[in-house]
């Protein structure tokens, strides 16, 4: 069998549709206006905004993988979804240890400075 | 001496999927693939940039925090800028797999103006910034801030000559299976961009001006 692929066959590979376009951006439109509006008002606490736009970011990115990347909707074996995944246990990995480290020494320098 | 063993050589039959078609095996599945790891890597350099710059987003030596800095209206209309121009990315694709040349290029060219914007925003903000004299040698958090939107920042520039390169390709050659190929890898690249400003405007902006 012929490994080259017709234009015809090139263009199945994509898989954007203009539905996926559309649903992606009103998605973002509205998680990027939720975040924006709740720090210009400030109606709750601190901790409760920042928390709920670190959620909207993440939701927002989901979105934005899902309808613009078109992750997961490959053909099998889906390489390009294991990578990505992979990627981001990887990038958690890398984040949260980098902070959980930093803040430990924080701790532990300014305590001995304050002795 | 034993004759050397070699295990399972009974069980070497063909897997029963080795007659289905591998779906990555054509230039196009290749290059997609390939271009999937450089934006993965791409990530990982976000990722440190980020977590370096929320590690010393306090650290300010006496210099202006995030709060007497950043204010709303700018990144907003910066993500705007960008979120459109991911769209309208996306709508020069679609335009592309009808075999509609003519509107790619314009959808294309919409998509470099709002790039355009973007990137005319940043560098005045960047050079307000410094003439206030707070520049990336004030304090590691502005550092770290002009490393990591910095960074971002020159992704959108080398993104914007990639567009131009790209739209004259298609004028010229018109939607063949190069061109197609290379357009489907240049919108992987731009929505990239557009995710990681998701988490720019929300840790750097929106949370500096909370904090």
């Amino acid at each position: 069998m012929s490994t080259e692929l017709s234009l015809q066959e090139v263009k199945k590979e994509w898989h954007g549709t203009l539905m996926s376009y559309l649903i992606g951006f009103f998605l973002s439109l509205l998680f990027t206006g939720f975040s924006f509006s709740l720090v210009l008002t400030q109606l709750f606490t601190r901790e409760m905004m920042i928390y709920a736009i670190i959620a909207s970011a993440l939701l927002q990115a989901v979105v934005q993988v899902r309808f613009f990347l078109h992750v997961g909707q490959e053909p099998k074996p889906r390489w390009e979804s294991q990578f990505f995944y992979s990627m981001v246990i990887v990038l958690l990995i890398i984040a949260i240890g980098t902070l959980w480290i930093m803040s430990d020494l924080n701790q532990r320098v300014m305590l001995n400075l304050e002795k | 001496m034993k004759p050397l063993v070699v295990h399972h050589t009974d069980t070497l039959e063909a897997h029963p999927d080795i007659h289905l078609p591998d779906t990555h095996q054509d230039t196009f599945s290749k290059a997609v693939l390939g271009f999937w790891f450089y934006l993965l890597t791409d990530c990982l350099l976000f990722a440190t940039l980020f977590v370096t710059f929320v590690v010393l987003h306090s650290s300010t030596f006496g210099g202006p925090s995030a709060q007497e800095l950043f204010t709303l209206p700018l990144p907003f209309a910066e993500t705007m800028f960008l979120l459109f121009s991911t769209v309208t990315c996306g709508f020069a694709l679609l335009e592309a797999v009808k075999g509609r040349k003519n509107s790619a290029v314009a959808w294309l060219a919409v998509t470099f103006l709002l790039g355009i914007g973007f990137i005319i925003l940043e560098i005045n903000e960047f050079n307000e910034f410094i003439q206030e004299g707070n520049s990336w040698k004030r304090s590691a958090f502005l550092s770290s801030f002009f490393a990591l939107v910095g960074t971002h920042g020159a992704h959108v520039s080398a993104g914007l000559i990639w567009m131009a390169v790209m739209a004259a390709q298609v004028y010229h050659f018109g939607i063949t299976v190069d061109t197609f190929r290379r357009l489907v890898i240049f919108s992987l690249f731009w929505h990239f961009l557009d995710l990681v400003w998701i988490f720019i405007f929300t840790f750097v902006y929106l949370i500096g001006v909370l904090s």
